[in-house]
């Protein structure tokens, strides 16, 4: 089985798909010559043309507007925003226009965009290209949120996006990038179905639900509980709206504790709001209050001694876990 | 008054069928604009509407020049947009009533009717939202080869967003298949164009994207015409995108209880002189097209269908409560 990185699995992903379905084109900056930022688009300008490959001036709400334009008339637009930082830039396209059009229409009109963007910390690129936005984007009713931890899972997730007829936004972590981590993914065609989480290590002490990057990061800190004997659970939501609240409150009930792992200010994070819906229906499975392992309530800073004490990383769980064992 | 109207097409190449027709889609309009006035005021409508009066000349102009399969982007002003492509009155005026039989089911409202069968996509609360979308829909006539055109309404007040720059310069930069039809009526709100804009026609911006420009009088259903016929035609040919100003004013007011405080008395009535439609039906009688009788008769039809839309809003059930979980996703 092929070992691929990240942007490896995203290009196939995409490669796959717009060989599938004509409807499928690519819309940003920098995709044509450049392949896209880091790669993701490269070869495909060769393979399926201007008309599909499509490089735009510097304009996010001109690339947001077409995408919503041409979807809501029968195409599959990929919406390239480059960072999720600069999901600001087209904010109205994104909150009052592409998630609002069917239900404004009362459903008249879909509008299949999948938006992709890199996200997150630990690049050293400050404040203004650092943001993951889990908790953000999930307030923006009718967006669905993919944050893959693995070339494997992204690759699969990216292929379901592209197969939904909803709006969806693809944020792959650019720390994942720049740690060069890989998986096998097969040769053979496989989906990952949107909305199903992922447990990446089985455990009984504690239920660790980790976004994004921050699996990796769970990863390593259960090694360090391992030593301690305290054997943690790390569950992958992989899609964070919609959310598999079945799995996490299934490791809920084995446990009876929860912690939420979440590179994200922690005040409107992604971990507040599940925290909030486990409080709701999970409580009576519960023997300890829920914890949140998140950033400060800062902006990103650019210096790497700064930049790493606001990343949670593998110490900033260790703790969390030996406070609630 | 003078009948300054269509200098560039002679009246005999029009026919009877074609002119008639614009007069009655004037007239509609106009007829449902003063109709959601009366009915906002008796509380049946829940909330304020932009009303269209005093630009029926340019919607009706504009989707005259185009076919059945062709997009149109409307803005918060946009009745009269779907009417003249053919909206159904009663269906608009279930929607503003927050009925189920209307358009978006009661989900959208005055701001947001849409009819996908008719190529509307809606019309946009936020001003300027629809320039960068149109250029999507474009895109996608363009990438099928399929001839069709989309044409985007927007107001004076849009021009001075981003959007007006970004959506036109990547239509430009794409030649896509677009029509802006900027509508021209000299108010943001309380803010007039001649203080929000360093330039007296929106048009004049044309030239920064390569582009045809045009400023036409917007009050003149044939003058609207002729300038958008010939962009459209331009747009099916590939050749991209123009940039249509209609002059016109809004004397009604930004929304039904506009007090309309900043403005002149005197403005507006030298402006409701200039009223698109008794302009026309003088220039249709003074040329022979149409009777005064015909005119008569013209006006009680669209009374009835506007009674009747009336009724059928009236009697047609709210959605139910539960309703407002559904169409948030496939």
């Amino acid at each position: 089985m092929p070992e691929l990185n990240l942007i490896q699995s995203i290009n196939q992903a995409i490669d796959e798909e717009m060989r599938r379905d004509p409807s499928i084109l690519v819309l940003g900056e920098d995709v044509r010559a450049l392949g896209a930022p880091l790669g993701e688009f490269k070869g495909l300008f060769e393979k399926y043309g201007a008309d599909r490959v499509i490089d735009t001036p510097i304009s996010e709400t001109a690339i947001m507007g077409a995408a919503i334009g041409s979807a809501a008339t029968g195409m599959r637009p990929i919406a390239n925003i480059m960072y999720a930082n600069f999901l600001g830039v087209c904010g109205d396209e994104l909150i009052n226009q592409l998630t609002n059009m069917r239900y404004m229409s009362g459903g008249q009109i879909k509008v299949p965009v999948t938006i992709m963007c890199y996200s997150g910390a630990g690049t050293r690129h400050a404040a203004q290209h650092s943001r993951n936005l889990y908790g953000w984007l999930m307030n923006v009713t009718g967006l669905k949120i993919i944050a893959p931890s693995t070339p494997y899972d992204a690759k699969g997730l990216l292929k379901s996006a592209l197969r939904e007829d909803d709006p969806t936004v693809f944020l792959y972590h650019a720390t994942l990038v720049k740690r060069g981590i890989k998986s096998d993914v097969p040769v053979e065609e496989y989906i990952i179905p949107v909305g199903k989480a992922d447990i990446k290590r089985e455990g009984k002490d504690v239920t660790v639900v980790a976004i994004g990057l921050m699996v990796h990061e769970a990863l390593e800190a259960a090694e360090i509980l391992e030593k301690k004997g305290i054997d943690i659970e790390i569950i992958d939501p992989r899609t964070v709206i919609p959310l598999d609240k079945e799995m996490i409150i299934g490791s809920i009930k084995k446990t009876g504790r929860l912690i939420i792992m979440d590179e994200e200010p922690k005040t409107g994070s992604a971990a507040a709001e599940i925290a909030a819906i486990i409080a709701d229906e999970a409580f009576d499975y519960m023997d300890a209050p829920i914890k949140r392992v998140c950033a400060p309530d800062t902006p990103v800073p650019y210096s790497p001694v700064l930049e790493d004490f606001w990343i949670p990383d593998e110490n900033s769980l260790v703790t969390a876990v030996s406070e609630l064992v | 008054m003078t009948v300054n109207i269509s200098r560039r097409i002679a009246p005999s190449a029009w026919t009877k069928e074609e002119l008639s027709n614009f007069y009655r889609i004037m007239a509609r309009i106009r007829a449902f604009e003063e109709r959601v006035a009366k009915e906002f005021t008796h509380g049946k409508i829940p909330c304020h509407a932009h009303l269209y009066i005093g630009h029926e000349a340019i919607a009706t102009g504009a989707c005259a020049s185009l076919r059945l399969d062709d997009y149109i982007i409307s803005n918060h002003r946009g009745h009269g947009h779907l009417i003249a492509k053919g909206g159904r009155t009663d269906r608009m005026m279930a929607e503003l009533f927050g009925k189920r039989t209307g358009y978006c089911k009661g989900k959208g409202g005055s701001m947001h009717c849409a009819d996908i069968e008719l190529g509307s996509l809606g019309a946009n609360g936020i001003v300027g939202a629809g320039i960068t979308i149109a250029g999507g829909v474009a895109l996608t006539a363009k990438l099928k080869n399929t001839g069709q055109v989309c044409l985007c309404f927007f107001g004076d007040g849009a021009s001075n967003t981003s959007r007006f720059h970004e959506g036109i310069n990547f239509a430009s930069v794409l030649k896509l298949p677009v029509v802006y039809v900027v509508e021209n009526n000299q108010y943001a709100i309380s803010v007039p164009f001649s203080y929000a804009s360093s330039v007296p026609n929106i048009a004049d911006r044309a030239c920064a994207y390569g582009i045809p420009g045009k400023t036409v009088d917007g009050n003149d259903v044939l003058a609207v015409y002729e300038a958008v016929a010939e962009a459209v035609e331009r747009a099916r040919r590939g050749y991209g995108p123009s940039l249509i100003e209609c002059k016109t004013y809004r004397w009604a007011g930004h929304y039904t209880s506009d007090p309309q405080s900043y403005v002149s008395k005197e403005m507006i009535e030298e402006w409701k002189r200039k009223d698109p439609i008794p302009r026309f039906r003088e220039y249709l009688v003074a040329n022979g097209f149409l009777t005064k009788e015909e005119i008569e008769r013209t006006h009680q039809e669209i009374s009835d269908e506007i009674e009747e839309a009336v009724t059928f809003a009236d009697e047609s059930p709210y959605p139910a409560p539960e309703e407002a979980l559904e169409d948030v996703h496939a």
